[in-house]
C-alpha cells in the first residue's frame, strides 16, 4: 500500500494528501499578475490579466480570459469597460466583474455580458476600493467597500436591493482584513482595524474581541472564515493564528507560527464533520497548514498559487498545476493507513490474494468473518471508493466491495449500486472535455439536479440527457427541461433559418411534457427574432402563455386568433382591450368585424358598459335587424318624452324596413299609432293609457264603457273577431253588465260560439246568465255547458239524445249519491239503451 | 354528524360525486385559511344558492368566517373582523359595487382591513383591469379564484347553474360557458379518470371537446394516474332537442319544478296543506309562510317517486301509508324488553319516514288540484297533439283563446314554438298571426323576445316546404301511442307519450350506436363526432362480467327534471347495460328556459 500513502502526510491522528486534478493542466498566464476568481465546487477559473494596472494604456487594455477547472481556455477577451476591482462567481456559475466605479458587469460561462447593476450612486465619487462576492440563502451576494470605508451590500443580485451598512467608528483607513458572514440568513461583515475587531450588520456596528488571545496582539492581518460560515481564523501580526466560531464565541485554539508577515492568501481547509479543521497560508511559495495539532505541514510550490477553498479541501491553482489538498477521508483511511486492519483493509486485501488465485485470500475472509465485521467492510470499500479520485483505485475497491458481498445473505444492494452510478457520473463529469473535477463530498452536496444545470450552462445537452435517463430523473426534470434550454440556446443561432430551428426544435422536443414553448420564444424574442418567436408559439398548447407574449411582440392580430381558439374568454377580451387601445376606431371595428366570437364577446361587453358603441357596431356591419331592435330598446331605456319615443322608433322603422323585416317595421309603426293614440287618450281623459298594450287598452276603454272608442282601436287595429269578442265579453263580465252582454250576444254570430258566454258568466258566478246561453251552445259542447252551469237533468238528457255514453260517464261523475239519485238512475237506463243497440 | 348527513347521499351512486364535493370544500377551506384571522363574506347573491350546497355555514365558521353580507353598493355594514372577503362571479357591474364599497371604507377611515376577491369559477383580467382603472386593484391582498364550475346536486346529477347559459351560447354567440364546461370536465377528470370516449351532437358540444383536447395538451406530463370510471362522455346541445323542455313534464318531480320551481334543491310550496309543525306552536300564524323542503335521493321516500309518472305516485303512496302504519302498529306485538327496545330502536327511522310521507301526499295533493283541472288538461292535449304531429300547420284555435283571454305570456310562447319546433317552423303567415297576436296583447315590447326566440331557433318561419319533424319523431320513435304510465318499459312515459329526443339520442348511442341514425343526426342542427382520449397503458379497464359501463351526459344549455328521469329510468333498465350520470349547465323547465330569452324592456317614466 506504500505506494497509496506516499503521498499522505501525518498531522496529528490524520492524514492530508495533495494530488494533481490533471495531470497535462497548463495555464499560460502567470498569476501574480491578475485578478482570480474560482467558483467553488470545481466550477470555472475566471483571470482578469492587467487588471490591476490603474494607469490605461491602449497595449494593456486588461483581457478576461475564462477556463474550466479541467484548463481548457473557454474564452478570452480584451475588456472594454471600466477600471475592475475583484471579480467573482455567483452560485449560477455567472461572472461579476465589479468595477471601480460601482458596476457590476454580470458574464456568463462563455464570457457572454448578460446584463450589469450599479452598486449605488454614492460610490461614483468615493469608488470601489474592495468588493467580494459571496453565496447566501438566496443566491448570491456582492458587498463593496467605499473609499469613504462605507460597506454597501446586496444579498440577492436577481433581487437588487442595495443595503448601506452602518459607519465603523474611527475608521480612517481601509480596514487591515475583512470577510463576509451569514448568520442566520443575515449577512454580516467582519473587519479588523489595526486590533480592533468589529462585526457589522444592517443596524449596528459591534466590537468583538477573540476569545483567548493574549495581550500581546497589536493587528489582524489576514482573516478566513470557512466554508459553511460556521468558523473563522484570524492572523495577527505577532505570527499567530486565533482559529475559532464565527460568533466569536469559541476558540478552537491559537497556533503560533514564525512568519511576521500576513500570509497572501488565508483559507480554511476543511471537512464535514471533521475534527481537525486547519487553515492554509501562503508565504511566497510556501504553502502551510496549521490546526490545533502543533504540527504543521509545509509545502514548498514552484510557481505563485491561489487558494480555492472547497467544502471538503482546497484547489490549489498554478499556471502549471492544479491540485486538491485536503484531509484523507476516514474509510481511505481506514483501508490504507499502513498497516491497517480495519476490515475494509482486510477485504481489500483478501479480494487481491483472490484475483491471483491465493489461498490468502481465505484467511483474510475468515479473519474478517470471525470477527463479524464482513458487512462493515463492504461498506468500508464502498465508501472509499468514492472517496478516491482515480477509477482505478474506484475499481478495485469496488470490485473487492463486490467480492465481499457474495459471502454476505442479504446485502441491500442500494448503496453499492448507487455508489458505482454516482461514481460513473462523477468520472464522466472529470472528463477534461467537461471539466468539472468534483469530489464525491461537493457532488452529495451540490445534489445531480444542480450538477445539471452546470451542464446545461455548459451547452452539454446530449451529456446531461444521458445522466439524466441514467439517473432516472423524471422527464419533467431532467430530459424535458435540458431539451427546453438546448432550444432557448438554439434559437440564439442567428446563422440558422428561423424555419429550420423552429423544425429542428419541434423535431426533438414534440410533446415532451413539461416543454414551455412560451418560455423558448420568449427567448428568441429577447434576441430579436420574431418570426422565429411566433413559429415556436404555434407548438405552445397554452393559449394563457402564448398570448401575452403575442401581445409583447405586437402580434395582436395573432394573438386574437389564438385567444379565439382558446376558448377563454377572457384570454379573448384582454386582447380586445388591447387592440381597442392600440388601433383607431376604425381598424378596430374592421379588425373585429373578421372575428365573430371577438365581435360577440365585445358585443356583449358594449351591451352593458357602452351601448353607444354598439350602436357603431351595428352600423358598420349593416346590421339593421339588430339596429332596429337597438333603437326599439332605447325608445323604452333612454327616451323620457313621447316626442323621443316615438322619434326612436321611427328609427326602429327605418332600420327595420332596410333589414327588409316587413313584419316588425309594420308592427313597430302600429305601436307608434297606439303610443299615439294612448297619448291623446290620457290628454283627454285623465287616464293613465300609456304603455298599456293594444289589448288592454281596449279593455280599458270597454270598461269605461266607451265602446265606441273600442270599436276604433278594434277596426284601426285589424284586431281578430275573435278576441275582441273575448275581450268584450269579459270585460262586460267584469262589469256585471249582463243586459249589454245579452244584447252583444244577440247582436251577430258569435264567432267564438256561446261556450266562452257560458264560462264567463259562471266565471263571475252568476250561472243565472250562464243559462241563457247554454242552449245556443254547440251541440258537441252542450253538455259541457249544461253541467257548468248546473243542470244536470238537461245534461242527461242531450247526452242521452246525443247516446254518448262518454258524456254520460262525465256527468255520473259530477254526481252525488245522495242528492242526485234520480239522475243516477236516468244515466243508466240511457246507458242501457245504448249498449243495447 | 349532521355534516356528513347532508352529503351522504352523493355517496351512494356508481360515481362518488361527494368527491368532487370534497375537493371543492378542500379548495375553500385553503382559501379562507390563506386569510389570517376572522373574516366577513360579502356575497354575490347568486352565488349563495349552488354555493349552499358545497359548503354550509358551519364550515366557514369553522375557518373564522363571523359575518356575511350580500352585496349592494355604499357601505358594508360594520363586522369587527381583519378580513373582508368578495365572493364574486367575474361580472364588471359588480366589480364596481365592490369598488364603492372600498371607497366608503376609506372614506370613513375604518379599521385597518384586508380585503380579498375569490372569483367564482373564474378570475378575469378584464374585472381585475376595472378595478385597475379605478385605482383600488392594490387594495387587494388576494386575488384568487375558485373553480367552483359542476356543483354535485345528487348521487348522478351535476349542474354549473349558470343560469343565462343557454341565452349566452346560442343567442348571443358568447361562449364563455363553455369554457367553464371543459375546465369542469377537465376537474372531473383530475378526479374520476381520463374519459376514454367522447361522443357529441350539435356546435357547442365540438367546442367544449375541442377544448377539453386542446387542455389536455395543456396538462401534458401531469398525466392521469386513476382508472377512468366513466367510459363515455356525451356532449348534447340544447339546440339539438329544443322540443324536449317545452312539454310540460310528468313526473312527479318535473311537475314539482313545473308548478313551484326547485331553486338548488330546495322548493318553496303553499303551507296551507302541510301540519304545522307542533301543535303548541300553532298560536303564532305560521301559515303564510312558505313551506320550504329539500328535495334529494337522500330521503327514501322521495328517491322512489321522483321520477315516476306522476298518475303513479299515488298508488305508491297509499302503499307506503299502510306500510308505515302497520309499522307503528307492530308495537302492539311488542312483548319482550328485548322486542320493545328494537321497536324503539327503529323510531327516529319511521317517524322520519312517516313525516316524508305526509309532506309528499300535501304536495301529491297540491299537484293534483292543478293536474286534474280542465284547463291543465286542455293545454296538455294540444301539447300532445303537436308532438304527435296532428294539425301543426295551422292556427291553433287554444293558443288563440289563449292569447284571447291574456293567459300568462310564457305559456303562449311555450305552446307556439312547440308547434314552431314540430313543424320545422310554422308558415310565414300564420307566424306573423300568432306574432301579432302577441304584440297586440301583451305589448309590443316583446318584440324583442320574440326576435330572441327566433335567433335561437325556437320560433321561426318555414323556410324549406319539407317538414322533417315526422320523419324525425317516426325514426327516433319520439310518440309512443301506448304508454304505461305504472310500470313504464319505455322513457315516454316520463311525458305520458312523448319520449324526450335527447335521451332517445342517448339511448341509441349506447344501442346500437349512432351509425343507424346517420340520416336524423344531419337532420338535427350541428356536427355529430366521437373522440377518443388516449390512455396510460396499464389503466384500461378490465370490466367486471355484468359490470354496467358509465356514460357522463353533458347537457350544454339546460336539462329537464323529465329527462333526467327519462335517464334514470335506462340506468334501471336490466339489459340496458349502461348507468348514466348527468351534467348540465343549469337544470331548467320550460318556463324559466323561455324567460331565460326574454327581453324585458321597462319604459321610463314621463
Amino acid at each position: 500500500m506504500a505506494f497509496v500513502t506516499a503521498s499522505w502526510n501525518p498531522f496529528g491522528d490524520v492524514f492530508y494528501r495533495k494530488f494533481n486534478l490533471y495531470s497535462d493542466w497548463k495555464m499560460k498566464e502567470d498569476l501574480s499578475n491578475c485578478l482570480i476568481a474560482a467558483a467553488p465546487y470545481a466550477g470555472p477559473i475566471a483571470l482578469m490579466i492587467n487588471g490591476s494596472h490603474k494607469e490605461r494604456s491602449p497595449s494593456l487594455r486588461p483581457i478576461m480570459e475564462i477556463y474550466s477547472s479541467s484548463g481548457n481556455r473557454i474564452v478570452s477577451l480584451p475588456w472594454k469597460s471600466g477600471q475592475v476591482v475583484h471579480i467573482g462567481w455567483t452560485t449560477n456559475e455567472d461572472l461579476l466583474c465589479i468595477q471601480d466605479d460601482g458596476t457590476v458587469l454580470i458574464h456568463d460561462i462563455f464570457g457572454t455580458f448578460k446584463r450589469h447593476f450599479s452598486m449605488g450612486n454614492e460610490v461614483l465619487q468615493n469608488r470601489v476600493v474592495d468588493a467580494k462576492v459571496f453565496p447566501t440563502a438566496y443566491g448570491s451576494g456582492v458587498v463593496i467597500l467605499t473609499g469613504a470605508f462605507r460597506f454597501t451590500l446586496a444579498t440577492n443580485i436577481d433581487d437588487l436591493k442595495l443595503r448601506r451598512f452602518p459607519e465603523v467608528p474611527g475608521l480612517l483607513r481601509p480596514p487591515t482584513c475583512w470577510a463576509v458572514l451569514m448568520q442566520d440568513r443575515q449577512p454580516k461583515i467582519v473587519l479588523a482595524t489595526g486590533k480592533d475587531v468589529y462585526v457589522l450588520d444592517n443596524a449596528s456596528c459591534t466590537s468583538v474581541i477573540p476569545p483567548g488571545l493574549g495581550p500581546q496582539v497589536c493587528g489582524f492581518t489576514q482573516i478566513a472564515v470557512s466554508f459553511n460560515y460556521k468558523k473563522l481564523a484570524l492572523f495577527t501580526d505577532a505570527g499567530n493564528i486565533w482559529m475559532g466560531s464565527s460568533s466569536f464565541k469559541d476558540k478552537l485554539c491559537v497556533v503560533e507560527t514564525n512568519f511576521k508577515t500576513a500570509p497572501k492568501q488565508f483559507v480554511w481547509c476543511d471537512r464535514p464533520k471533521s475534527d481537525n479543521p486547519t487553515v492554509v497560508g501562503i508565504w511566497d511559495k510556501l504553502l502551510v497548514i496549521t490546526g490545533k495539532t502543533k504540527e504543521t505541514i509545509k509545502f514548498y510550490q514552484d510557481e505563485d498559487v491561489h487558494l480555492v477553498p472547497e467544502i471538503d479541501g482546497v484547489r490549489i491553482i498554478s499556471s502549471s498545476n492544479h491540485e486538491f489538498l485536503h484531509e484523507v477521508p476516514p474509510a481511505c483511511q481506514d483501508i490504507f493507513k499502513i498497516a491497517s486492519m480495519a476490515p475494509g483493509a482486510l477485504l481489500l486485501e483478501a479480494h487481491k490474494e483472490y484475483e491471483k488465485e491465493s489461498q490468502k485470500a481465505d484467511e483474510y475472509l475468515r479473519e474478517i468473518k470471525e470477527q463479524n465485521l464482513l458487512f462493515e467492510a463492504v461498506q468500508q470499500c464502498i465508501e472509499a471508493a468514492g472517496n478516491e479520485y482515480e477509477p482505478e483505485m474506484q475499481k478495485s475497491l469496488l470490485r473487492a466491495a463486490s467480492f465481499g458481498k457474495c459471502f454476505i445473505s442479504n446485502f441491500p444492494p442500494d448503496t453499492f449500486v448507487k455508489m458505482a452510478r454516482d461514481l460513473r457520473v462523477l468520472n464522466a463529469m472529470r472528463d477534461y472535455i467537461v471539466g468539472i473535477p468534483l469530489t464525491y463530498p461537493q457532488y452529495k452536496q451540490l445534489t445531480i439536479e444542480i450538477l445539471i444545470d452546470r451542464l446545461i450552462l455548459r451547452r452539454l445537452y446530449p451529456l446531461a440527457i444521458r445522466i439524466c435517463k441514467y439517473m432516472k430523473i423524471s422527464e419533467l426534470q431532467g430530459a424535458s427541461r435540458i431539451l427546453a434550454h438546448w432550444a432557448c440556446y438554439k434559437v440564439q443561432q442567428k446563422d440558422e433559418p428561423d424555419d429550420s430551428i423552429a423544425r429542428a426544435i419541434n423535431h426533438k422536443l414534440g410533446d415532451t411534457p413539461g416543454i414551455s414553448y412560451s418560455e423558448i420564444a420568449a427567448k428568441a424574442y429577447e434576441c430579436g427574432r420574431i418570426e422565429l418567436a411566433i413559429k415556436l408559439l404555434e407548438y405552445e398548447p397554452r393559449s394563457g402563455e402564448q398570448v401575452p407574449l403575442l401581445l409583447k411582440m405586437k402580434r395582436s392580430q395573432l394573438a386574437l386568433l389564438k385567444a379565439i381558439e382558446s376558448g377563454d374568454s377572457d384570454l379573448v377580451y384582454t386582447v380586445v382591450t388591447y387592440l381597442k387601445n392600440e388601433m383607431n376606431r376604425g381598424d378596430f371595428f374592421m379588425t373585429l368585424q373578421n372575428q365573430p366570437v371577438a365581435l360577440s364577446l365585445y358585443r356583449q361587453f358594449c351591451k352593458h358598459q357602452e351601448p353607444e358603441t354598439l350602436k357603431d357596431l351595428f352600423n358598420q356591419d349593416d346590421n339593421h335587424q339588430e339596429l332596429g331592435n337597438f333603437y326599439v330598446r332605447s325608445s323604452y331605456s333612454n327616451e323620457t318624452t313621447i316626442e323621443g319615443r316615438v322619434a326612436a322608433l321611427q328609427s326602429a322603422v327605418d332600420e327595420y324596413n332596410k333589414a327588409k323585416n316587413e313584419f316588425a317595421a309594420k308592427i313597430t309603426e302600429e305601436q307608434i299609432k297606439l303610443l299615439r293614440y294612448q297619448f291623446r287618450l290620457q290628454k283627454e281623459s285623465g287616464k293613465t293609457y300609456l304603455d298599456l298594450s293594444l289589448h288592454d287598452t281596449v279593455q280599458a276603454l270597454l270598461l269605461d264603457s266607451k265602446h265606441k272608442q273600442a270599436e276604433q282601436l278594434y277596426k284601426d287595429f285589424k284586431i281578430p273577431d275573435k278576441r275582441f269578442w273575448w275581450l268584450k265579453i269579459s270585460a262586460l263580465a267584469e262589469k256585471q253588465d249582463w243586459e249589454e252582454l245579452e244584447k252583444f250576444s244577440k247582436s251577430k254570430k258569435s264567432p267564438i260560439g256561446y261556450m266562452p258566454f257560458v264560462e264567463i258568466c259562471v266565471k263571475h258566478r252568476n250561472k243565472y246568465e250562464a243559462k241563457k246561453y247554454v242552449a245556443k251552445v254547440s251541440p258537441e259542447q252542450k253538455v259541457k255547458g249544461y253541467i257548468m252551469v248546473g243542470d244536470l237533468e238537461q245534461a242527461v238528457e242531450t247526452a242521452t239524445e246525443r247516446k254518448n255514453e262518454n258524456e254520460l260517464n262525465i256527468i255520473l261523475s259530477k254526481c252525488t249519491a245522495a242528492t242526485d239519485q234520480s239522475i243516477v238512475e236516468k244515466i243508466n237506463r240511457a246507458k242501457a239503451q245504448i249498449l243495447k243497440k | 354528524m349532521t355534516r356528513l348527513k347532508m352529503a351522504a347521499h352523493l355517496s351512494y351512486g356508481r360515481v362518488v360525486l361527494n368527491n368532487l364535493r370534497e375537493a371543492a370544500r378542500k379548495e375553500l377551506r385553503e382559501f379562507l385559511d390563506k386569510c389570517e384571522g376572522s373574516k366577513a363574506i360579502v356575497w354575490d347573491e347568486y352565488l349563495t344558492g349552488p354555493f349552499g350546497l358545497i359548503a354550509q355555514y358551519s364550515l366557514l365558521k369553522e375557518h373564522e368566517v363571523d359575518k356575511m353580507f350580500t352585496l349592494k353598493e355604499g357601505h358594508i355594514p360594520p363586522a369587527e373582523v381583519k378580513n373582508i372577503i368578495f365572493f364574486v362571479r367575474p361580472r364588471l357591474e359588480l366589480m364596481d359595487i365592490i369598488a364603492d364599497n372600498i371607497r366608503c371604507e376609506h372614506k370613513h377611515h375604518g379599521p385597518p382591513r384586508d380585503f380579498h376577491i375569490l372569483f367564482l369559477p373564474r378570475r378575469s383580467l378584464l374585472c381585475e383591469q376595472r378595478l385597475k382603472e379605478q385605482g383600488l386593484l392594490v387594495h387587494f391582498t388576494h386575488i384568487e379564484e375558485y373553480s367552483l364550475d359542476l356543483i354535485p346536486f345528487d348521487s348522478d346529477l351535476m349542474s354549473m347553474e349558470a343560469e343565462s347559459a343557454f341565452r349566452e351560447c346560442y343567442l348571443e354567440n358568447d361562449q364563455t360557458i363553455l369554457f367553464s364546461v371543459a375546465k369542469g370536465l377537465m376537474t372531473l377528470q383530475a378526479l374520476y379518470g381520463t374519459i376514454p370516449q367522447i361522443f357529441g351532437k350539435g356546435e357547442c358540444a365540438r367546442l367544449v371537446a375541442n377544448m377539453m383536447l386542446r387542455m389536455k395538451r395543456e396538462f401534458a406530463g401531469t398525466q392521469n394516474q386513476i382508472l377512468p370510471v366513466f367510459d363515455k362522455l356525451l356532449l348534447l346541445d340544447r339546440n339539438v332537442d329544443l322540443l324536449t323542455p317545452l312539454a310540460t313534464q310528468l313526473t312527479y318531480e318535473g311537475l314539482i319544478d313545473e308548478i313551484y320551481e326547485i331553486q338548488n334543491t330546495h322548493v318553496k310550496l303553499p303551507p296551507e296543506k302541510f301540519a304545522p309543525k307542533k301543535q303548541n306552536e300553532s298560536g303564532r300564524d305560521l301559515s303564510n309562510e312558505p313551506k320550504k323542503l329539500q328535495l334529494n335521493s337522500a330521503e327514501e321516500l322521495y328517491a322512489e317517486i321522483r321520477d315516476k309518472n306522476f298518475n303513479a305516485v299515488g298508488s305508491v303512496l297509499s302503499k307506503k301509508a299502510k306500510f308505515i302504519s302497520a309499522a307503528f302498529e307492530e308495537r302492539h306485538n311488542a312483548k319482550t324488553v328485548g322486542e320493545i327496545k328494537q321497536f324503539v330502536s327503529q323510531l327516529p327511522h319511521m317517524q322520519a319516514a312517516r313525516t316524508s310521507l305526509a309532506n309528499h301526499t300535501s304536495i301529491a295533493e297540491l299537484i293534483k288540484d292543478i293536474t286534474a283541472s280542465e284547463t291543465f288538461f286542455d293545454k296538455l292535449t294540444v301539447e300532445q297533439e303537436f308532438m304527435s304531429g296532428i294539425d301543426t300547420d295551422k292556427v291553433n284555435s287554444y293558443i288563440e283563446d289563449s292569447i284571447a283571454q291574456k293567459e300568462p305570456l310564457i305559456n303562449i310562447l311555450r305552446l307556439v314554438c312547440m308547434q314552431s319546433v314540430c313543424n320545422n317552423g310554422l308558415k310565414q303567415k300564420v307566424l306573423d298571426y300568432y306574432k301579432r297576436e302577441i304584440l297586440q296583447t301583451y305589448g309590443y315590447e316583446h318584440i324583442l323576445t320574440l326576435n330572441n326566440l327566433e335567433k335561437a331557433g325556437l320560433l321561426k318561419p318555414q323556410t324549406s316546404t319539407r317538414n322533417n319533424y315526422p320523419t324525425i319523431r317516426k325514426t327516433l320513435r319520439l310518440w309512443m301511442d301506448d304508454i304505461n304510465e305504472q310500470n313504464p318499459n319505455d322513457i315516454s312515459y316520463v311525458y305520458s307519450g312523448y319520449a324526450p329526443l335527447s335521451v332517445r339520442l342517448t339511448q341509441l348511442l349506447a344501442r346500437p350506436g349512432w351509425r343507424s341514425i346517420e340520416e336524423v343526426l344531419k337532420m338535427l342542427p350541428g356536427p355529430h363526432f366521437e373522440e377518443r382520449q388516449q390512455l396510460p397503458s396499464g389503466l384500461h379497464k378490465k370490466r367486471q362480467q355484468g359490470e354496467n359501463r358509465v356514460t357522463l351526459v353533458f347537457f350544454l344549455g339546460g336539462v329537464t327534471y323529465a329527462e333526467i328521469a327519462a335517464l334514470r329510468f335506462l340506468s334501471q333498465m336490466e339489459e340496458g347495460g349502461t348507468e348514466y350520470i348527468i351534467a348540465t349547465t343549469k337544470l331548467i323547465n320550460g318556463k324559466s328556459w323561455i324567460k331565460s330569452m326574454m327581453d324585458k324592456l321597462e319604459p321610463s317614466l314621463f
